[in-house]
């Protein structure tokens, strides 16, 4: 049955083109889920719409004016059996969907920690949007990139995001939900990739003049691999602190993939910080804390300079 | 002196839109030079321009949404052009400066100035002879409201020429368009274009909720009501209820870039998603303010051309109101990525759903209006067969983007594009294009060409299918909108489709136009002049009076005894009124719509280039003529009966004359 779901709404597509349809060949599952209910209502709502759409051209073909053997009842506009019927059906449909609705929302909510059979420890992962490229902090390793995303396989990923430019959106379509990465909020997202490859990410809502370049890697491996990737991060030179921060921050265009060696740690909490008065809310233990980083000290209310 | 406003500001150095500028000074002058040459400006100024008949303002309003879809368009084709280019290193030809403020364009002008103008145009055309009115409840409002939104159109537009549009989007969501982000005077021509012309539509909204409510024909009662006239009543609803929103959402925009607040910046407590959810408090009713009275020309056009009353007037109305009210809790579907809690998500999630069932009973009830009628395939029927079925598919994939789960992964990608397209072509332009073939001969007393208004539809139907589908499928494939390049391979080929679709679709506004080429030219044909008023064998009061109508419409106000009188005296052979004729009591023409306008015009161009002498001027402009207005009592006349008489007898002889040629 799973096969089946995977293959039939794919199959006209892929026949035509032979590609990637990103959306129906999910590789997490939280992707899986999200296909399966968009296939599930697609199915669903074609039940009904399929009928309609005949039933449209069926009638308009069989009473044609010309159609003279036709019957012909010029007054006749009511009937409580067919008003009935055409409100209810589409109230149960609907109701069905809603039962869908209800579920995959809550079970796939994207703040909802995810977890793996052999419970796994989640890879944190800092992502922080900005113009116009992504940078990604992952805090526990000391380490971030610039416009690549390298994650193990099979294990539960939970995504911090913020923006320190204007608002976007986060998302690897093959690895399901997005979320917006916003400045001075944060948000949470949780993914996991089921097998390795490399697929595409990108910003989904748009953010100026360089958003068509604003796309990463996301390349999945497996964990052993997933370490020797880390020391070779580990074993550069670039650093990530308060003083070199604002040189990568700046505006770019179609931005080169970076590696930083060390990440100064809470560098995430003080982009966070910038918009907030130098407030933020830690996400451990749900405290406002108040940070003390240079990047506060940057001049905010820029807004009437140009 | 002149604010920001310099030379610098003029864009010589991109040939688009130098090659623009001269195509349109062009056609403006032969226009200019035409009315001067045949010594048309006395006529233009006193029988259109400060007319306050609702049925020449409801021709300007078309003309203006016709000229805004060819503007519309050209963004649109330029876009699917840059896509179809711009793959594998190739920038294209459209730089993101250029592309961005395309697409924001594209957006603002079919929604604001060609819809929103098309389905005005048509209330006023049709809704106060529906039921039974001389004219709207405050005829100089409705000149006033049109200059409104005609001058929204032109800030608009001269952005192309002087300076920049926009480059964030239709909506321009913040930070993008604070001034930290946004510094040039795009989104300053945005903000006044649509406060201008929002104004415009509010006012129109007041005008004709007060017109249906007060001026119904005696006997109308509510449920006596054509159903056009029903979602024209509930759109009027929607604009009352959501346009303010739109207004102060936009003027807390202006507050931040003007004054340097922080309603919506990054930081000082500024909240973007305060803007976001409060534009689409405005935006997701503006889509039924779009399509409702769409649903109100096809039930109108389905009843006429299938010979039989609509099926089940009730539920209609019902269904009407109940979209009415639940498109005011659907709003947060627009961002359900936001990372609202899953409680929030599954609300408008499933409110979203449950308009599906009102909107599904429609479609049913045009589908048994035809069940067992006499259907005749004229092109208004064809919009209407083609909008069922573009329709169903439009809706089914609203409902896809309704779940949360799903919208997740669709949200902003070109599966979204292609649903909205798919509903607003699919439903509004469909129908108001069907309403105007269907009241094009009520409006100038001759038809409109049938055999070129099929060709459009043809055009337009396959066309649609063949841009959109593509999306749909591109949207699947993880691409999403806005995107001025990218090096996917496997997205070139199905832009390469959807360009072809949209050179498909101009095929249809090329036969479109000729169509209206060859009406006009052939209006005399005996087959094209409508004589008897009544062309389609229609059903509601319109039909039951000469085309075009005389400026007060009705010579006796009708007696209304239940739902399609008019149809139901036909049928019985009665005729439709006995009552003496007494003098007509009608509003005169004003041109106090016309200077507003221009102080307007001037208000929000000094206001876009911080010229502030000039915005001064502007607004005392406004309030004097305001002033001047209200000081003026001489507002109304009579119509003697003398001139009733001899339009009624005019009336009679064509009718005679029709009559004779059968």
């Amino acid at each position: 049955m799973k096969k089946l779901w995977r293959y039939l709404p794919a199959l006209p597509a892929l026949m035509l083109s032979g590609c990637t349809v990103d959306l129906l060949q999910p590789r997490g599952p939280v992707a899986v889920m999200n296909r399966d209910v968009m296939v599930a209502e697609f199915v669903i709502m074609m039940l009904v719409v399929v009928p309609t759409c005949v039933a449209t051209l069926y009638f308009a073909w069989k009473y044609r004016a010309s159609n003279k053997e036709a019957e012909y009842l010029p007054n006749w506009d009511h009937s409580t059996a067919i008003e009935y019927v055409i409100w209810g059906v589409p109230a149960i449909l609907i109701a069905f969907l809603g039962g869908i609705s209800w579920w995959s929302t809550h079970a796939y909510d994207p703040y909802r920690p995810l977890q793996t059979d052999d419970n796994v420890k989640p890879l944190n992962v800092q992502v922080v949007s900005l113009d116009w490229k992504w940078l990604f902090i992952y805090p526990d390793l000391g380490i971030a990139t610039i416009n690549q995303l390298d994650v193990p396989t099979n294990t539960p990923l939970d995504f911090q995001i913020t923006s320190d430019s204007v608002m976007t959106s986060f998302f690897i379509p093959r690895l399901g939900s997005m979320i917006y990465a916003m400045p001075g909020q944060q948000t949470q997202l949780h993914l996991i990739a089921s097998a390795p490859g490399d697929y595409l990410g990108e910003a989904s809502q748009f953010s100026g003049r360089g958003f068509s370049d604003m796309k990463f890697r996301t390349l999945a491996m497996d964990p052993a691999q997933f370490n020797d990737w880390v020391e070779k991060v580990k074993s550069g030179s670039e650093n990530l602190d308060d003083t070199t921060y604002p040189k990568y921050a700046a505006p770019q265009e179609a931005a080169p993939v970076q590696y930083f060696a060390h990440v100064q740690p809470d560098l995430f909490d003080g982009i966070v910080a910038k918009y907030n008065n130098g407030m933020v809310v830690d996400k451990t233990t749900g405290k406002v804390m108040h940070m003390q980083s240079v990047l506060n000290a940057a001049p905010s209310d820029t807004g009437m300079k140009e | 002196m002149l604010g920001k406003l310099s030379f610098s500001a003029i864009p010589l150095d991109v040939p688009i839109l130098v090659g623009t500028f001269l195509g349109v000074a062009v056609i403006g002058l032969a226009v200019l030079g035409a009315v001067t040459y045949y010594g048309k400006w006395g006529y233009l100024w006193r029988e259109w321009l400060t007319t306050v008949d609702h049925k020449r303002l409801a021709v300007m309003y078309i003309i203006l949404a016709i000229v805004m879809l060819f503007r519309g368009f050209a963004d649109a084709i330029m876009m699917r052009t840059q896509l179809a280019l711009a793959y594998n290193g190739n920038p294209g030809y459209l730089p993101p400066h250029h592309y961005d403020q395309v697409f924001s364009a594209h957006g603002t002008i079919m929604i604001f100035f060609m819809a929103m103008a098309f389905m005005t145009g048509l209330m006023n055309l049709v809704v106060p002879l529906q039921i039974g009115a001389r004219d709207v409840a405050f005829p100089f409002l409705n000149s006033l409201s049109f200059y409104m939104t005609l001058v929204g159109a032109l800030l608009i537009n001269i952005s192309l020429f002087i300076g920049e549009f926009a480059q964030c989007g239709w909506l321009v969501y913040p930070p993008l368009s604070e001034m930290q982000f946004s510094p040039g005077v795009g989104v300053d021509y945005y903000i006044w274009a649509v406060q201008i012309a929002g104004v415009g539509t509010l006012l129109t909204g007041v005008n004709f909720f007060t017109t249906i409510v007060k001026m119904r024909a005696p006997g109308m009662g509510w449920m006596q009501m054509p159903v056009f006239t029903w979602t024209a009543f509930c759109t009027t609803v929607l604009i009352m209820a959501s346009f303010p929103v739109l207004t102060v959402t936009l003027a807390l925009l202006s507050l931040d870039r003007y004054l340097g607040m922080h309603f919506f910046t990054n930081d000082a407590g500024g909240n973007v998603m305060l803007y976001v959810s409060m534009i689409w408090t405005w935006g997701h009713p503006e889509v039924y303010i779009l399509v409702l009275p769409a649903f109100g020309v096809f039930s109108e056009v389905t009843a006429t051309f299938s010979k039989k009353p609509l099926f089940g007037y009730n539920t209609m109305v019902y269904a009407t109101c109940s979209i009415m009210v639940l498109s005011f809790v659907v709003w947060v579907h627009h961002f359900f990525t936001m990372g609202a809690g899953a409680n929030v998500n599954t609300f408008f999630g499933i409110m979203t759903m449950i308009i599906a069932v009102p909107t599904g009973v429609k479609i049913y009830n045009w589908l048994f209006t035809m069940y067992k009628g006499r259907v005749e395939f004229t092109a208004p029927m064809y919009w209407t067969l083609g909008f069922m079925i573009t329709f169903s598919i439009g809706g089914m994939t609203g409902v896809m983007l309704a779940m949360p789960a799903a919208d997740w992964i669709l949200h902003n990608s070109l599966f979204l594009i292609a649903h909205f397209h798919n509903v607003i072509i699919g439903g509004v332009y469909f129908g108001y294009i069907a309403g105007m073939g269907f009241w094009f001969p009520k409006a100038f007393g001759f038809k409109l060409n049938e055999a070129w208004g099929k060709r459009a539809f043809w055009c337009w139907f396959v066309g649609f299918y063949l841009a959109f589908v593509p999306l749909y499928i591109l949207g699947l494939e993880g691409m999403t909108r806005r995107m001025n390049h990218y090096d996917n391979p496997d997205w070139y080929p199905w832009m390469l489709v959807a360009e072809a679709g949209a050179i498909v679709i101009a095929c249809g506004i090329v036969c479109q136009l000729t169509q209206l080429y060859v009406s006009i030219r052939d209006r005399n044909l005996p087959e094209n002049l409508d004589l008897t008023g009544d062309p389609w064998n229609g059903r509601t009061l319109e039909w039951s009076i000469s085309s075009p109508p005389p400026a007060y419409n009705f010579a006796v106000i009708p007696d209304i005894h239940g739902l399609d009188t008019f149809h139901t005296e036909k049928q019985l052979g009665l005729k439709a009124h006995g009552k003496p004729l007494a003098p007509i009591h009608m509003p005169k023409n004003t041109s106090a719509g016309v200077f507003i306008g221009l102080f307007s015009f001037i208000f929000g161009f000094a206001s876009v280039w911080y010229i502030w002498w000039l915005a001064a001027i502007g607004l005392i402009g406004i309030v004097a003529t305001m002033i001047l207005r209200s000081a003026n009592r001489d507002v109304d006349y009579y119509v003697p009966v003398s001139e009733i008489e001899h339009n009624e007898e005019v009336y009679s002889r064509r009718i005679a004359a029709a009559q004779a040629a059968e």
